[in-house]
């Protein structure tokens, strides 16, 4: 890999961060009512509301705003909340983030585990009975929104069977291996949906490759099935579901807004949604930073892991 | 370049989603109390002599709920905090939680008196300028420092600063003087009688530089801990002034949505949950009863059909009188709320009993004939088409609406129901005054004009467009009265006014249900914004 690549890489992430940040400025001064107007009480005066508005400095013209916002958000720093008074976006996101990644971390390893092996042997067995009746559960599982899922879940085994207690999150910092315990669920409740499309996407793709040229060469020259499955064919049917994961990463990445709200998780997706309604713009600027950022840097490493799976991609193009 | 259009597209659709979803859950309360400064002569001492013997529910003393010191109790709320320093503008969900840690030179009882707090007694100046307050002996805040009167002047000027310089409070208060080491003397601009409600401000104390994150006060809970989305901490204020609270620990646990919160009730997470709805009453009636109480009580709200006195056909007194009898209260308090919410009949909660004019309630009774004929005598025969203007986000005002559309029906009035998100509604309906009906309910202090003042022609918050000189003159003398029969009796008539010009449909007071887990007991309902939990105790086994 080139430093020319990383560097166009870089350059792609810099021009979409202005681009995506510019865009939600703009939603903001388009969509009715600002956090002057939201803070003040119902009856205030309009002088109080245009006093408020000059101390926020929200009557400066958008570019002015906009470059504000830069230049400070370059050095670090992204403002206090409009909502919150007196707490900066930075503690705000710093304690949504560890709970936001360590369920990302969770779902993706439990769809990792699960999927694979799924996908693998519905391909292996295509048209017969373990095939037939994986197909019949993600069908499910992906009907299935996650919202319901989640309240499913919760009250199963937290009502019924009693294996964790709803809305008793624990944070890591305080206990580790009790967050985990708790994690468990809303994990699940993120996981299975992506499970079930990652086993159709991975059972599709290996069927694909089993009809190529290749593989009948490969055949021909006396290479066991099994051989041809795992050094040939999964190599060339991963290209598809790796980019597809990779939407599923940013995804999570992103936060699961529903299921963190059905699980009390508070993590990034809940405060992205209380942060809009507050017209709290610093802290949506942030979050949608982070988002930008989280996708562009997927992209990338997804680029650098298809050199690996297949060399002909080549990064220098 | 396809798989960049890809990621680029799953961006731009988590970002639209975001934006979406920005129509749930504005963390304004649809009524947030309004400072309302008003004016006029004064009664002197403590003649607050009107009791508001309130639906406020007596701690049933069940056979084992001997009140004892001691436990913990976590409050589930569907809101976080705005701030927790008490000078500055916050919601109804806010005040209620602070109530525990603050105090002002009085304080609202449960049954919609005013007691003294941190003062100990008082005297209004017989011309109601001049309110003068005795520092109650001894009393400390909770960090153990002693409450002197430079902290009351500097509370006061505080809150005035803080809600600036236009605000009725600021205007109200020309100036706060220290008499000696036990007293200070507030005076006011202009007299007025009713300013008393005004001083529930919170005492902090002056050296405290950071009172939004180290919140100091006198009341019976002091600060532990604040956790921006998940809860606020409170323990028993062992310096407290009065008695002290039974528990030793308070938990306010902020919970996304009210589904959410009641999985969390069940599960045992939280022990007092508020705002049930009827579907969760009967839940935890019917298969809980052993393991939850629920309170009854008033959410201490106007709810009614609102409308534009100054829009046709609204601005004719008779169609307005027709929607009165043509919509059926009894359905929509069945329907929301099983019948237990009061009925009411103009702009005033029965909780305010000093104050609260009862003829009013029956005043229409649901009549769809008399509703017809009025509409034909005002040259409506045939109907016309109606709009109302809800927010979204309230599913008790949307449903409201559409009963009403449905009941309007019947009379040949067409209605269209546009939802808007709470933040238009704010901004198009309620400031702008661009609308035909509206549902909203309202809240209000414990001050008569608090609620009534609205409806002054000229007054900033009149969204109703109502004008009536009778009205405005009754209120003038109101505001000008000293005696609180003849106070009483002006507001009365202010409210009969309002509803036989039908100023709007007024529906109930909405009931309010609270599920508190059996192990507790003692809450009380508080006809301002209070969850007061100094009251409530574990009961020993």
């Amino acid at each position: 890999m080139s430093l020319q690549y990383f560097i166009k890489k870089l350059i792609t992430l810099i021009i979409t961060l202005l681009l995506i940040t510019l865009l939600t400025f703009t939603a903001f001064t388009v969509i009715p009512g600002d956090a002057a107007l939201l803070k003040l009480d119902m009856d205030a005066t309009d002088e109080q509301i245009e006093a408020l508005r000059e101390e926020m400095g929200l009557n400066d013209p958008l570019p002015e705003r906009y470059f504000n916002w830069l230049i400070s958000a370059l050095q670090g720093d992204f403002g206090e909340s409009y909502q919150y008074s007196g707490v900066t976006v930075a503690e705000l996101l710093s304690t949504r983030l560890p709970v936001t990644l360590l369920l990302a971390v969770m779902s993706l390893i439990l769809i990792l585990v699960i999927s694979f092996p799924l996908g693998i042997l519905s391909a292996m067995y295509a048209g017969k009975w373990p095939d037939t009746l994986i197909n019949q559960i993600s069908q499910v599982t992906m009907a299935v929104p996650a919202f319901f899922l989640g309240m499913m879940m919760t009250w199963a085994f937290g009502l019924v069977l009693k294996w964790f207690q709803p809305g008793a999150f624990i944070s890591p910092s305080e206990d580790f291996m009790g967050c985990i315990r708790y994690m468990i669920f809303p994990a699940i409740a993120v996981a299975l949906p992506k499970i079930a499309m990652v086993v159709k996407f991975l059972r599709n793709s290996i069927l694909n490759e089993l009809n190529q040229d290749y593989v009948r060469t490969a055949k021909s020259k006396g290479a066991r099935s099994l051989r041809v499955l795992y050094c040939h064919v999964l190599k060339n049917a991963l290209i598809p579901v790796i980019t597809f994961l990779a939407m599923v990463i940013a995804e999570i990445l992103a936060g699961s807004i529903v299921v963190e709200q059905v699980f009390g998780l508070p993590g990034m997706g809940r405060l992205l949604i209380t942060s809009i309604s507050a017209r709290d713009y610093p802290v949506v600027q942030a979050i949608v930073s982070y988002i930008t950022t989280v996708v562009v840097v997927i992209n990338f490493i997804v680029d650098i892991l298809y050199q690996f799976v297949d060399p002909r991609v080549k990064t220098t193009s | 370049m396809k798989k960049k259009l890809i990621l680029f597209c799953a961006l731009a659709l988590l970002v639209s989603a975001a934006l979406g979803a920005c129509g749930q859950g504005s963390k304004s309360s649809d009524t947030q109390a309004t400072e309302t400064a008003s004016s006029d002569n004064g009664s002197d001492t403590d003649t607050t002599a009107d009791d508001g013997t309130l639906s406020a529910t007596e701690p049933n003393i069940s056979s084992d709920g001997t009140p004892t010191a001691g436990g913990s109790v976590v409050v589930g709320m569907t809101q976080d905090l705005v701030s927790l320093d008490p000078h500055e503008t916050t919601d109804a969900g806010t005040r209620s939680v602070v109530f525990n840690m603050y105090e002002g030179l009085v304080k609202a009882t449960s049954d919609g008196d005013l007691e003294p707090a941190v003062a100990s007694s008082y005297v209004i100046s017989e011309d109601a300028t001049c309110y003068t307050f005795t520092l109650r002996d001894g009393i400390l805040f909770s960090d153990g420092t002693a409450v002197t009167v430079e902290d009351i002047k500097y509370s006061i000027e505080r809150y005035a600063r803080l809600q600036g310089e236009t605000s009725s409070f600021a205007q109200a208060v020309d100036s706060v003087v220290i008499d000696d080491e036990n007293t200070v003397s507030i005076y006011l601009t202009e007299a007025n009688s009713e300013f008393l409600a005004q001083l529930t401000v919170a005492i902090i104390p002056a050296s405290n530089d950071d009172p939004a994150g180290n919140p100091i006060g006198t009341g019976p809970f002091r600060y532990v801990s604040y956790s921006v989305g998940q809860n606020l901490i409170l323990e028993r204020n062992e310096y407290y002034w009065g008695d002290l609270a039974y528990l030793d620990q308070v938990e306010f646990k902020f919970i996304a949505d009210t589904e959410t919160a009641f999985t969390q009730l069940l599960a045992g997470t939280i022990d007092i949950l508020n705002y049930l709805t009827t579907s969760q009453v009967q839940t935890l009636e019917t298969q809980y009863s052993d393991q939850f109480n629920v309170v009854e009580g008033s959410m201490h709200l106007v709810h009614a059909l609102f409308l534009n006195n100054d829009c046709e056909p609204l601005d004719n007194v008779l169609v307005r009188q027709a929607l009165c009898y043509a919509i059926d209260r009894d359905e929509i308090n069945n329907f929301l709320f099983g019948g237990a919410s009061e009925i009411i009949g103009s702009h005033m909660i029965p909780a305010l009993t000093t104050w609260y004019e009862e003829s009013t309630a029956d005043m229409y009774t649901y009549d769809v004939e008399k509703a017809k004929e009025l509409l034909a005598e005002a040259g409506y025969a045939d109907g016309f088409d109606l709009t109302i203007s809800v927010p979204s986000s309230y599913s008790q005002h949307v449903d409201t609406a559409q009963i009403i559309a449905s009941q309007l029906e019947a009379v040949g009035i067409n209605v269209t129901i546009e939802e808007m998100e709470w933040t238009s509604w704010y901004t198009d309906v309620y400031r702008g005054r661009n609308y035909q009906a509206t549902v909203i309910s309202f809240d209000g202090d414990l001050n008569p004009s608090d609620w009534l003042a609205r409806y002054q022609s000229d007054a900033s918050n009149n969204f109703f467009n109502y004008s009536n000189e009778e009205y405005d003159s009754l209120l003038e003398q109101a505001l000008a009265t000293i005696d609180t029969d003849e106070k009483a009796e002006l507001y009365k008539q202010m409210q009969i006014n309002l509803a036989e010009n039908a100023a709007a449909v007024y529906i109930e007071d909405p009931a309010d249900f609270v599920a508190v887990s059996v192990n507790y007991d003692g809450y009380v309902f508080y006809p301002t914004s209070a969850w007061d939990m100094s009251t409530v105790y574990l009961i020993s086994d």
